[in-house]
């Protein structure tokens, strides 16, 4: 039971770092420095816990706005820079952070930061995280900044064209992603007691990215399904997890050949409403609106 | 006059797209523009909407310089567009494209998308839609208004994007060859929408490759080849005209 | 002294030249950023070191044997992981190797360890001394090999027909189509070319660095492309100087900078970020595959 635990709190830890890629993904941009806004939040959460005293709620919101505000500072020179410079920007960035953490003797360089008080209700934080962002997502989805965001992820051109202020939108995207990712850190944070750099390599950020592009990434059900897939069934399944990473790779590949839009598309969505109208028998014509 | 392009020259890596073109668009007229493939009609159109800058000359919107405005700030002032090649957001609605459409009439942010109590529907998101809805309908397409855009028949999608420009209540829009692909009765449908806009007070400019609609519904055509313009008249002067009878000709 | 740093620079740089060089290729070809080339210069430098170690045979036969297995490699990635992919989304390409990164890496890891493995002496180090200099035979044997596959890549892409074809190809695979060049074909040879001169860049490394580790790809990648990016991306020429430039700085910032913390990780991270914030096209500029 305690290890069915452990692994649902991974796995809404891994929701909101997937969401927090699917919200820069929105408009458009790879972000690889997911992993390093994680380490951000969850430094800056844990010298709050530790080192100042700060009770738990605020110091992971503390770490997650330091986040976004790294991540809004980032974000500037993205002001003129289109297509793959904004993932060598984000890729550079992670290393950054990491060799930052890695040589900052306050919080104990390599060896890692060890001390962090333990949240023992993490899981209800961390999907209390989730049902928040679920919020947020569906009512985006319904909202002028929410469709602005997809246009410019889908042609930014003509985004631009139709009036969207292309730049501040993906600006705005950028960091409040940076800040999900950051408060995805603090919770992590404060359930492993300690962090050190290896955490937060690339890879990591990369998995972020396979959880979301596996998933789907035309709607943010696409995000939440692929982390909890791809953090249960490894789980469980031994020869998997011995795997599991070459299986990321393939899958990634995969999906990128078979259906790039990933396992939950709109068509899933659509899909599924219709299914469920008619199961409880309304069949209304209108298209459900948001919580 | 509400748009006024004064000797505008446009080069790319050195080779001259537009060399001193000048035009006056009146207001709530139709304005053609015309002229052989390459003769730097979408060029212009690019200048006006601000997709790329003018090399030298200036362009005035209702007697404001508009050259070096960042595109969606002259969207904003009231320059609706469509494209060439129809550009839609593909896994979006209908409905919701045509909503984009005002995106800078409307101001709700991302924080006041989330922080809010009630479940219901805000009111700008409201009127939003039922604006969106409007403008359907204006072009007849109420009825696919949630269906995927990449969806729809190509014709369809070329009302969407005219419907999407007219969202945001433009004072001119730009038309680029919207007949292109479509068979002669949606042309016939296209020409009664374009008539309906401009009924409304709005100042239409086209580019269009199909005469019989071209020569039908505009007061003025210009005529542009090879970067520069050779004639500007009515219907009637330009059926006339020797030499853009000859750069047609020549062409094809 | 300043000579010694300016020999080392060259060195470093010249490997550095050979990683952009494949990127820029596959960039101004593709129109794609290969994130997995990194990848293939690990893959490639093991490659070197297993054919050293087994068969014993001396450097001038198994470099070009190494080159053989590497361009292969790349060959079964274009084929397996890029043609299959449908042309209407455009980060699949990129998203595509960045699964074919994860397999390689973490493959390695299983076959070769985490850790080091000792490159085996695949030259006899002699060190001349010219006046106040040292160097070794390895310096020179790196500085002769990269300059003449610069030198002879060069001709080819200037003076031979497959060069003009790629060229062709650069500029449109529409128009190289009609003008009846075999577009895939010279895909492949992209592949196969930018991979083998990775493999050489792997084998390098492995000798000068004496040890390699399945991680070498994604430092050896980062400095490829933040040589791309000083060189201006497609821009072939701009690699191989950009190359240099960034192995002359980094071996200069050990010497000007302070050694308490280990900079030179992050030093070519903000080269990169000074540049696409100030010259996003690179300081040659970009242009596709220049003769």
């Amino acid at each position: 039971m305690d290890y069915l635990i452990s692994v649902a709190t991974i796995a809404g830890i891994y929701i909101i770092m997937a969401l927090s890629f699917y919200m820069v993904f929105m408009t458009g941009q790879i972000s690889l420095g997911q992993a390093g806004f994680m380490a951000i939040g969850a430094y800056v959460s844990a010298i709050c816990s530790v080192k100042w005293g700060i009770p738990y709620v605020p110091a992971v919101l503390i770490g997650g706005i330091f986040s976004g505000i790294v991540g809004l500072v980032l974000g500037l020179p993205a002001l003129r820079i289109k297509g793959i410079y904004l993932l060598l920007l984000t890729l550079g960035f992670g290393e950054i952070v990491r060799v930052v953490a890695i040589n900052l003797k306050y919080t104990g360089a390599a060896e890692g930061f060890p001390g962090i008080p333990y949240q023992k209700h993490t899981l209800l934080y961390a999907y209390g995280m989730v049902v928040i962002l679920i919020i947020f997502f569906s009512r985006l989805r319904r909202s002028r900044m929410g469709r602005a965001f997809q246009a410019v992820g889908s042609d930014e051109d003509a985004a631009e064209i139709i009036g969207v202020n292309i730049i501040s939108a993906k600006l705005l995207a950028f960091s409040v992603g940076a800040f999900m990712a950051g408060v995805g850190g603090g919770i992590f944070a404060h359930y492993q007691e300690y962090v050190e750099p290896l955490m937060f390599d690339v890879m990591h950020a990369i998995e972020f990215l396979v959880f979301a592009i596996f998933g789907g990434i035309q709607i943010f059900w696409g995000p939440i399904f692929g982390a909890l897939v791809l953090t249960f069934v490894p789980e469980f399944l031994r020869v998997i997890q011995e795997w599991r990473m070459e299986l990321y790779g393939a899958l990634l590949i995969v999906m990128m050949i078979v259906r790039p839009q990933g396992v939950i598309g709109l068509d899933t969505v659509q899909t599924l409403n219709r299914l469920f109208r008619n199961g409880l028998g309304k069949g209304g014509a209108e298209s459900p609106q948001a919580m | 006059m509400i748009l006024e392009i004064r000797d505008v020259v446009k080069y790319f890596n050195g080779f001259s797209a537009l060399s001193d073109v000048g035009m006056d668009i009146e207001e709530k007229k139709i304005h053609a523009l015309i002229g052989p493939n390459g003769a730097g009609k979408t060029t212009l159109f690019n200048l006006i909407s601000g997709m790329y800058d003018v090399t030298r000359g200036e362009i005035r919107f209702k007697g404001a310089r508009i050259d070096g405005v960042k595109p969606y700030l002259r969207t904003k002032l009231g320059i609706g567009r469509t494209f060439q090649i129809v550009r839609l957001f593909g896994f979006m609605t209908v409905l919701e494209n045509v909503m984009l459409g005002s995106h800078c009439k409307t101001k709700a942010g991302l924080l006041k998308t989330f922080f809010r109590f009630s479940i219901r529907e805000p009111q700008e998101e409201k009127a939003t839609r039922e604006n969106a809805m409007r403008w359907l309908e204006f072009v007849g397409l109420p009825h696919q208004a949630n269906e995927i855009a990449s969806n729809l028949p190509h014709a369809d999608q070329r009302l969407v994007e005219i419907a999407r420009a007219l969202a945001l209540e433009p004072d001119l829009l730009l038309l680029d060859e919207p007949a292109s692909g479509m068979n002669p009765k949606e042309t016939e449908e296209l020409n009664s929408v374009i008539s309906k806009i401009n009924q409304m007070g709005k100042t239409v400019f086209l580019i269009e490759h199909n005469m019989e609609l071209v020569m039908g519904i505009s007061h003025v055509i210009s005529v542009l080849n090879f970067g520069g313009k050779i004639a500007e008249g009515t219907p009637a002067e330009i059926q006339g005209n020797s030499e853009v009878i000859e750069a047609y000709l020549g062409k094809r | 002294m300043i000579l010694q740093q300016l020999i080392n620079g060259l060195m470093l740089g010249a490997t550095y030249s050979l990683v952009a060089i494949g990127y820029t290729l596959i960039f101004g070809v593709l129109g794609l950023l290969h994130f997995a080339h990194g990848e293939v210069l690990m893959a490639g430098a093991f490659m070197g070191l297993y054919i050293i170690m087994w068969s014993g045979l001396p450097l001038y036969i198994t470099l070009p044997l190494a080159m053989v297995a590497t361009g292969v490699l790349g060959i079964i990635i274009d084929v397996l992981a890029i043609r299959p992919l449908k042309k209407d989304f455009h980060l699949a390409p990129l998203l595509s190797t960045i699964g074919v990164t994860i397999i390689l890496q973490n493959l390695a890891v299983k076959l070769f360890g985490g850790y080091g493995t000792r490159f085996p002496e695949a030259i006899e180090t002699v060190n001349y001394k010219v006046g106040p200099l040292l160097i070794s035979s390895a310096n020179i044997l790196i500085l002769g090999v990269s300059l003449f596959l610069m030198v002879v890549l060069y001709f080819f892409i200037a003076k031979t027909k497959i060069g003009k074809a790629m060229r062709t190809v650069a500029e449109s695979h529409t128009t190289a189509g009609l003008l009846g060049v075999n577009v895939d074909l010279i895909v492949l040879l992209t592949f196969g070319i930018a991979s083998a001169l990775a493999g050489t860049a792997g084998v390098m490394i492995g000798i000068v660095f004496h040890a390699i580790t399945p991680f070498i790809g994604l430092t050896f990648a980062l400095k490829g492309l933040v040589v791309m990016l000083i060189g201006g991306l497609g821009n072939v020429v701009g690699a191989m100087i950009g190359g240099l430039i960034l192995g002359m700085a980094e071996v200069f910032s050990i010497v000007l900078l302070p050694t308490e913390i280990n900079l030179q990780d992050i030093f070519s991270f903000g080269i990169m970020i000074i540049i696409l914030i100030f010259k996003p096209t690179g300081l040659f500029g970009t242009r596709v595959t220049q003769g």
